[in-house]
């Protein structure tokens, strides 16, 4: 057992070192490139970290996570929008000086991502299996067309932003500095997530998970904890928003489509549900793969549909169930 | 009022159009207990293979029957090459690996066709115009398909209730244990069930090709009203399907027909128009959060 443990240490302190280590490495080899594609994944990770948090421990099949990344997103936008033009908020009236800085941005848009959440989470939480899947998808689409609709703020085309917003003492305007604001909120959101998942509220989320009815009896409001679970869930996805929003300095109403939640779900997948270390290995996998297949022809995806088909097929708990099984054999 | 009229016929084609896809979709769902997201992918794949036909032939007809023969063909090989290994796991399993099949297909057209979208001729006997009302021409072509998915949901029901093959079906979704205990060949039912509604989804995509722009893709841009079909109607059961489909069609383009007018009445400004458009799109989505909040399990749970 202690060795097991050991093992896993040394493997996560690998993975640290390896991290830190790119955005220098990859400027030695000329290759900076590398430096934004890895960026892009560290904020997947979070994206899909937060979704395992209510489909690998809750049982609470999300199909439209990505709202709260796209909402995240576009409070960033917005709020840097208003930042240099202070003209009404939404095109109204109401006057409003907004804000470039991130502290007070990624608040903004854990509040708005929370409000949506217990809105929409009070009427999804009712129904169950497949139907919460198209009851979650449905408000996603729906917060889409809204989105769609807001011309005051580009509509179809977007919204794109004079610059990355600010964080005393961090230049963000450098790729690297942005790289690594990025690695510190993805070990934020492990060390958070792992704890959460260890903790009494992780415990009781799990057992709705396996026996709904037995938790009931045992005299736990469940619906409270699964509900209080989305909304946790949905303020991590907007954190991610808001950092891609950043990184991209470009928004539009893309990030609220059914193909960026199916994405997030083949990521948790793919990385092996209900550790949150998966959700990272799968974030990682998944648009490394993208990366890979993209370089040799442009019709990647017609390589990588099949790719994720034989991985449901033969690898049933993902990869990190599947590494989990070799270590406990070797162990 | 006419317009009123024009707009309901406009709604029962979108309905009868939702409900040929939707069909096949819960029946697959209730009998095999599989989410299949690539549904859409067989509609696109029966929408190219009409537009190729007939612009190769200009024949309507022969259109249709390749276009439905080839959507079938390639739901036959998917269910025996894929899908048949997922039918006893998670629906996560089944989400993803469909997934896959929708990446797999969407750039597979690609390939084979180009980015270009395609379009399609109506035949010069269904392209002309009727008066059902005096004063009012509404296009045939239209009216042949409301006719055409009455016919269809017709032939279901007839299948499902009153055939052998229907009763195996049902008894393959109540308990398909006993059916295979007794005899009957539960690969073979399943194949056939999924071949019947991909071929149903090539026919609504093959008649669909002359109305809409025939591209990748647009097998996702139908499936998720589908999808939202399906649920309002309950999963599994052909009559929600039908009352879904035909509610959903007639709720989305009425929106559409009268929100600006509403809208621009409400508010008289300018923008109400392209606002309304897309608030519009919101409607069937509200519709359905609606119904699932005072009956999560649809209208018809089976």
């Amino acid at each position: 057992m202690t060795n097991m443990f050991n093992r896993k240490l040394i493997i996560l302190l690998a993975c640290l070192l390896v991290m830190l280590l790119l955005p220098p490495v990859s400027q030695a080899l000329d290759e900076s490139y590398l430096i934004s594609t890895m960026t892009r994944v560290l904020i997947f990770a979070m994206a899909a970290i937060s979704l395992d948090l209510i489909v690998g421990y809750g049982a609470m099949v999300s199909f439209g996570h990505a709202a709260f990344v796209g909402l995240g997103a576009y409070v960033a936008a917005i709020l840097s929008f208003h930042f240099n033009d202070a003209s009404g908020l939404f095109g109204l009236s109401i006057s409003y000086q907004g804000t470039d800085q991130l502290l007070p941005i990624l608040i903004i848009a854990m509040l708005v991502a929370a409000l949506v959440a217990v809105l929409t989470g009070m009427i999804s939480l009712r129904t169950h299996g497949i139907h919460f899947i198209m009851i979650t998808l449905a408000f996603a689409q729906m917060l889409f067309f809204l989105f769609v609709s807001l011309g005051y703020y580009g509509g179809e085309d977007g919204l794109p932003m004079l610059g990355r917003n600010q964080i005393p003492l961090i230049d963000t305007g450098s790729d690297s500095a942005f790289y690594y604001l990025c690695l510190a909120f993805l070990i934020a959101f492990i060390v958070f997530g792992r704890r959460l998942v260890q903790s009494h509220f992780g415990r009781v989320l799990l057992g709705c998970k396996h026996n709904e009815k037995r938790m009931r009896a045992l005299g736990f409001n469940t619906y409270w904890y699964r509900l209080s679970a989305y909304v946790i869930a949905a303020m991590g996805a907007a954190i991610a928003g808001v950092l891609l929003a950043n990184k991209t300095e470009y928004v539009d109403p893309g990030l609220f489509s059914w193909h960026l939640s199916g994405e997030l779900l083949v990521m948790i997948i793919l990385g092996g549900l209900g550790s949150i270390y998966g959700a990272v290995i799968g974030a990682i996998t998944y648009l490394l793969l993208e990366q890979i297949f993209s370089a040799y022809t442009e019709h990647w995806q017609v390589i990588l549909g099949p790719v994720l088909i034989i991985v449901v097929i033969f690898a049933r708990r993902g990869i990190y169930g599947m590494l989990q099984k070799k270590w406990s054999q070797n162990a | 009022m006419l317009l009123l009229i024009e707009q309901v016929l406009n709604g029962l084609q979108l309905g009868f159009m939702l409900f040929l896809l939707s069909a096949g979709l819960t029946l697959v769902f209730g009998v095999m207990n599989l989410i299949n997201l690539a549904h859409g992918s067989f509609y696109m794949v029966g929408a190219y293979v009409a537009a190729t036909v007939m612009a190769a032939t200009g024949s309507f007809l022969l259109a249709l029957l390749v276009a439905l023969a080839s959507a079938a063909l390639c739901g036959l090989l998917v269910e025996i090459i894929v899908l048949r290994h997922l039918y006893n796991r998670d629906h996560l399993d089944q989400v993803l690996a469909t997934f896959g099949l929708i990446l797999f297909f969407n750039e597979g057209t690609r390939m084979i066709w180009g980015r270009q979208p395609l379009f399609m001729q109506i035949p010069d006997y269904l392209s002309a115009t009727v008066e059902i009302i005096p004063a009012a021409p509404y296009p045939l072509y239209r009216l042949v398909i409301i006719a055409v998915g009455l016919l269809v949901a017709i032939g279901l029901f007839v299948l499902i209730k009153h055939t052998r093959l229907g009763m195996r079906i049902r008894a393959g979704a109540s308990n398909r244990d006993m059916i295979a205990v007794l005899g009957v060949n539960i690969r073979w039912l399943y194949s056939l069930v999924f071949a019947l509604g991909t071929m149903l989804a090539g026919f609504a995509g093959a008649m669909a090709a002359p109305l809409f722009a025939v591209e990748s893709g647009m097998g996702e841009s139908i499936l998720i009203p589908v999808f939202v079909v399906i649920v309002i109607g309950g999963i599994g059961s052909i009559k929600g399907a039908l009352l879904g489909a035909l509610l959903v069609g007639l709720v989305d383009t009425l929106i559409r027909a009268f929100l600006p007018t509403v809208l621009f009445w409400l508010f008289a400004t300018s923008s109400a128009n392209s606002i309304s458009a897309s608030l519009a799109s919101m409607g069937i989505y509200l519709l359905m959060a609606g119904i699932l909040a005072f009956k999560p399990r649809g209208l018809f749970p089976a």
